[in-house]
């Protein structure tokens, strides 16, 4: 009992070794990461908009499609968005609906952008205040939503998207929507 | 000369306190005690540990600018709590509410503090218990001792009547 005594210090050192290196295992493997809040909206309706489109257009939250959607909020001002750029190509292409908040930004240098690199956006709401982003709890370009058919926010992913992510988060999230809507 | 004066004087002015970024009118001095204690109080999403009024990135300038409209507006203390509330979640709150997802932040300070007194007052305990009684006394002094304290003393048995 004495000797266990000496130990303790030696014990409680290792048992908390262990979890701080727990934790940064589960950093490294991207499976946590310390900036990542959880978003307030998950599970409520996605935040009443009416904005102006880059082409010109209205786009109101009741336009939304009765599917499950993408919000990528983004702008030309954020280099991580240039990033994710391509990768939100191949989604589009697959058939993939994503809305785009063009966020805190030039318009016409985002309008430019989609031009020259390509559009994977079904609509592209210019939200140049950043209410928008603010409703939504935006913390910072990139930020990708995912909404279901009637529009309630499922999940929020803040940073660039890419295949492994796409697999990880989206994947069975959508998969799990067609199964709950083909019942 | 002066010129090497002025540099060497210039080294002095501290930037930091230049960190104010907007001024904002209000209409009277409350708004304005108003407004500083919440950005005093609301930490910015963007930043792992800083307040609004601390933070030069773009979504602390939106927040500050909506505290400031919401208290401009008329909304109360309590409205525009809710209002961040219902956007960013505990997190902007630097004094979260008590809910069972903030039950350990609140809970566990006052909870390692009871355990460190009960260990404390424990040990003293022991302490206490096991004190060896250090008297330098000789053998021969010591069964003096002894046959004192055997002894019926008639001190003790008047005191005792």
């Amino acid at each position: 009992m004495q000797r266990l005594k000496l130990f303790l210090p030696l014990i409680i050192f290792i048992l908390m070794a262990l979890l701080f290196l727990g934790v940064q295992w589960r950093v490294k493997n991207g499976e946590y990461s310390p900036t990542d809040l959880p978003s307030a909206l998950i599970n409520k309706p996605m935040p009443s908009f009416r904005l102006p489109t880059l082409d010109g257009g209205v786009f109101s939250a009741a336009d939304l499609p009765a599917e499950p959607v993408l919000v990528n909020v983004w702008a030309t001002w954020c280099p991580t968005c240039h990033y994710e750029h391509p990768f939100l190509m191949k989604l589009a292409e697959q058939g993939v609906k994503i809305l785009g908040v063009d966020y805190k930004d030039d318009a016409q240098a985002a309008q430019q952008l989609l031009d020259e690199k390509g559009d994977p956006y079904f609509a592209s709401v210019a939200d140049q205040s950043g209410q928008l982003g603010l409703d939504l709890g935006v913390t910072g370009a990139p930020e990708t939503y995912l909404l279901d058919a009637q529009g309630t926010v499922l999940f929020r992913y803040q940073g660039a998207l890419d295949q492994a992510v796409w697999d990880k988060h989206f994947v069975p999230r959508l998969a799990e929507l067609k199964t709950g809507a083909g019942k | 000369m002066i010129r090497s004066v002025i540099v060497f004087l210039a080294l002095f002015f501290a930037t930091a306190s230049w960190a104010v970024i907007e001024t904002y009118q209000f209409d009277n001095e409350l708004q304005q005690q108003r407004y500083n204690a919440f950005i005093e109080e609301l930490r910015c999403p963007k930043c792992q540990n800083q307040n609004l009024s601390g933070s030069d990135s773009e979504i602390a300038q939106d927040l500050r600018r909506q505290v400031h409209s919401m208290i401009m507006s008329g909304k109360s203390d309590i409205e525009i709590t809710q209002y961040m509330l219902d956007r960013y979640g505990d997190f902007i709150l630097y004094r979260p509410r008590f809910t069972a997802g903030t039950a350990v932040l609140w809970l566990l300070p006052a909870g390692l503090l009871f355990i460190g007194l009960i260990i404390w007052l424990r040990l003293a305990r022991r302490r206490v218990n096991t004190a060896p009684v250090n008297t330098n006394l000789s053998d021969e002094e010591r069964m003096r001792l002894q046959s004192i304290l055997n002894e019926p003393s008639s001190d003790k048995q008047e005191g005792a009547k």
